[in-house]
């Protein structure tokens, strides 16, 4: 358990660093991929396991290659990421960021509970999605969102 | 050291800091997108582990993290659709030379 955390958790940062390090934008993606991977392994250990297969299904089967097909379809002779003049201010707002998170979660006490996570996760969060007092409301709200997004892309995508 | 909630708090804001770092400095307009889906999955992250150290029956955390995925996918579908098009209307797809707003 204690080696699966910390060896994600390494690979989840070292990724993310190779994501806004690397000069090839498709390397770049291709970083995003393990990112992605680690992320679900990050919550099988923290026993969600549905979450974990959505994670694979949507973020590495679905967005990657989108984000991948949008590479090649934009690829031209300047290729490349290059960083713009804000470094120094950037890294400084990302570390005062990550510093006062640190800061705020090591001195504060979370109401931390005993009780085991239940052992299969589906069966809850469908009742939840779909229960009376659960959340059907913005579940459909987001079957509309996803349409609208879909129709959105197909309609700014295409040729005109 | 038994892995509690602050660590996975502490490797949430972590990966958050290095997405915003990226967003805000690199001019690719793709890598500004994927760094917006690793800051997404950053606040994924918080959600879970909040949900199992703290509600752990309850699951209402997984709930919004899956709404939190279907906000994200809807996103990037637009944004590279968005993509797509500006490149084939300007031939470019850094964000230092989308600036006609500015001129």
């Amino acid at each position: 358990m204690q080696i699966a955390f910390w060896a994600l958790a390494a690979l989840i940062v070292l990724a993310a660093l190779a994501v806004i390090t690397l000069k090839n934008v498709f390397r770049a993606a291709l970083a995003l991929i393990v990112c992605f991977v680690a992320v679900a392994g990050i919550y099988v250990t923290l026993s969600a396991d549905f979450l974990a297969v959505v994670q694979i299904l949507i973020y590495v089967g679905g967005i990657s290659i989108l984000i991948l097909l949008a590479i090649m379809l934009t690829r031209n002779l300047s290729d490349g990421s290059p960083a713009n003049k804000l470094r120094l201010p950037a890294f400084l707002i990302a570390a005062v960021f990550l510093g006062l998170i640190v800061y705020a979660v090591v001195n504060t006490t979370f109401p931390v509970s005993n009780s085991l996570p239940p052992e299969a996760t589906v069966s809850g969060i469908g009742r939840l999605l779909l229960d009376n007092n659960g959340y059907v409301l913005p579940l459909e709200i987001s079957g509309v969102l996803l349409l609208a997004a879909i129709l959105g892309a197909v309609v700014m995508a295409r040729e005109k | 050291m038994e892995i509690g909630l602050q660590h996975y708090l502490i490797l949430s804001a972590a990966l958050f800091a290095v997405g915003l770092f990226g967003a805000l400095t690199r001019k690719h307009l793709i890598t500004i997108l994927m760094c917006l889906e690793m800051m997404l999955n950053a606040v994924n992250i918080a959600l879970v582990a909040f949900s199992r150290f703290v509600t752990p029956a309850l699951m209402t955390g997984q709930i919004f993290a899956v709404f939190v995925i279907v906000v994200a996918a809807a996103e990037t579908a637009v944004g590279l659709a968005i993509i797509i098009s500006v490149y084939r209307h300007r031939q470019a797809v850094h964000s230092d030379k989308i600036d006609s707003m500015k001129r």
